[in-house]
């Protein structure tokens, strides 16, 4: 063998395994013997008890990076938005779901900290593809991935997420995995 | 005067009898629904899973939704079905499968008011014989079934189920066999009696297997559920059938179970044997049947479908030759002891 692979050590190669001849006297036993192994594991994963998580009413939890619905932020001294309107996730979005207008900000009645305020803040979650582009492209940190995933809904139009809807907290907390876990 | 009817053993008046008839029909049709839902209840516990838990509490109305949806469905026939044949079909395998339930033994005779009742629908000294000569007939409805269809894979279908059938009633026969020389008698009930110092199971092991195995075939489950083979055949001789008279098939496959596993209860645990008082002789006996419905829930979760060369060997060379060895023996050791 050894010459034949000269690239091989001695011990490096296995053998090939071949099952026992089926059929015979000796296969019927063999089948029994197996049969009972079968039942016992079967029998074990009853014991076990189910795997199965009951989604709508228990739910998976999230890794922390786990790319969800965009939320948008605000300071939480001056409750400013940080959105400044630069429209640089729009710029940076690759299915071109982000639609940003933006305004100057009026000194009396700030809306942002910056000098301008985006008046206007859709994004169309029909045509995203949650790959996070704009939480890089963002320089204030003003737009992230959130963690909720349950977004169904029955019309394309309720899919457009405006600025107050990406601002506001969602309603129910998405369960979030502790670390290590 | 030699009687054309077979002799019976022990019966009573005919409202009796009647009546006695309706509760056992009634009970194995309460039963039947209840089972398939637990039947995949327990199949998803094998599994890790729940199984179906959304209909009604537990999910125990599931049955109910099945038998609704079936209901509602469109009665459907290919124009090539020979009617009256297409629809008798499945009421002949649910017929044979019920009229089978007339000999199994519930319990023994009990004093009720001012005479004795037997707790079985009726006590044939030809048990045996009733049993199989049922089981013969519910090939008629298979074959019909899939003939009458009048589609190519029906019948190809029914061909195959009928080769398996018929192969595995010599097996299923001749593993009976053993308890029937040693208890002297075809009566279900006298066999049952005669199980009083030990259940057959103890001498009778491999014809225990046998039957199991040979019962697995003859109710075409898993892992011998070729005739239906729901992952790579459509459905076999089912193939045409839609609605409740699908539904009517799939009744039968289950009360055949139901079956299979009370004669084997009889043959094998001692039937209504248990300890208590006489009347808790049907609850032992349910006991048993149950038990044994499980190990063909539990064969279903764990082995493959065979292959149809398999099942044809597994049945003519080794269950064939296994179970005339066992009547062999058996006939040699009860005519020595």
């Amino acid at each position: 063998m050894s010459e034949e692979f000269p690239y091989l050590p001695d011990d490096s190669y296995a053998v090939v395994q071949r099952g026992p001849e089926p059929g015979g006297p000796k296969g019927a036993y063999r089948v029994f013997g197996e049969t009972l192994r079968g039942l016992k594991t079967t029998m074990a994963r009853m014991v076990e008890g189910p795997k199965t998580v009951q989604y709508p009413e228990e739910k998976t939890a999230v890794y922390p990076r786990f790319r969800g619905r965009h939320k948008l932020h605000r300071f939480e001294d001056t409750e400013l938005e940080k959105c400044v309107g630069c429209s640089l996730c729009a710029a940076a979005c690759p299915a071109d779901c982000i639609r940003v207008v933006a305004a100057e900000n009026d000194p009396a009645d700030r809306v942002s900290a910056g000098e301008r305020y985006a008046s206007v803040y859709e994004i169309n979650l029909a045509r995203c593809i949650f790959c996070g582009y704009c939480e890089v492209a963002c320089p204030f940190d003003a737009i992230t991935m959130g963690h909720d995933y349950e977004m169904a809904d029955y019309n394309r139009g309720d899919l457009i997420f405006t600025k107050e809807m990406l601002l506001a907290e969602p309603l129910e907390r998405t369960p979030l995995r502790s670390e290590g876990e | 005067m030699v009687s054309l009817l077979a002799e019976v053993g022990f019966a009573e008046t005919t409202w009796v009898l009647v009546v006695k008839s309706v509760i056992i029909f009634a009970l194995v049709f309460a039963i039947v629904p209840v089972l398939t839902v637990v039947e995949r209840k327990v199949l998803g516990r094998f599994q890790a899973r729940y199984g179906p838990n959304r209909v009604g509490p537990m999910g125990l109305a599931q049955p109910l939704a099945d038998a609704i949806k079936l209901v509602g469905k469109e009665q459907y026939k290919p124009d090539n079905a020979t009617g009256f044949l297409w629809a008798v079909a499945p009421a002949i395998v649910v017929f044979t499968g019920v009229a089978t339930l007339a000999i199994l033994p519930w319990g023994n005779t009990q004093e009720v008011g001012n005479g004795d009742v037997g707790l079985y629908g009726i006590d044939v000294s030809i048990g045996v014989l009733y049993f199989f000569a049922f089981s013969s007939i519910a090939f008629y409805g298979l074959l019909l079934g899939g003939w009458a269809s009048g589609s190519k894979y029906s019948f190809l279908g029914a061909m195959r189920s009928a080769a398996q059938l018929i192969s595995y009633e010599i097996s299923m026969g001749l593993a009976l066999l053993g308890g029937v020389m040693m208890a002297g008698s075809l009566s279900l009930t006298e066999i049952v009696e005669a199980q009083g110092d030990i259940w057959y199971i103890v001498p009778q092991f491999v014809g225990f297997l046998c039957f199991m195995v040979a019962g697995f075939a003859e109710t075409s489950r898993a892992p011998f559920d070729l005739p239906e083979a729901d992952a790579e055949l459509v459905a076999g001789y089912q193939t045409e059938y839609g609605g409740m008279r699908w539904g009517t098939f799939m009744m039968a496959e289950y009360i055949e179970m139901f079956v299979v596993s009370g004669i084997a209860a009889t043959f094998f645990l001692g039937g209504w044997m248990g300890p208590g008082p006489g009347f808790l002789d049907p609850v032992w006996m349910l006991t048993k049947i149950l038990a044994l419905m499980f190990v063909f829930f539990w064969i279903r979760a764990t082995l493959p479908r065979v292959r149809y060369d398999q099942l044809m060997s597994l049945g003519w060379k080794i269950l064939l030759p296994l179970t005339t060895l066992n009547v062999l023996v058996t006939a040699v050791l009860v005519v020595v002891t």
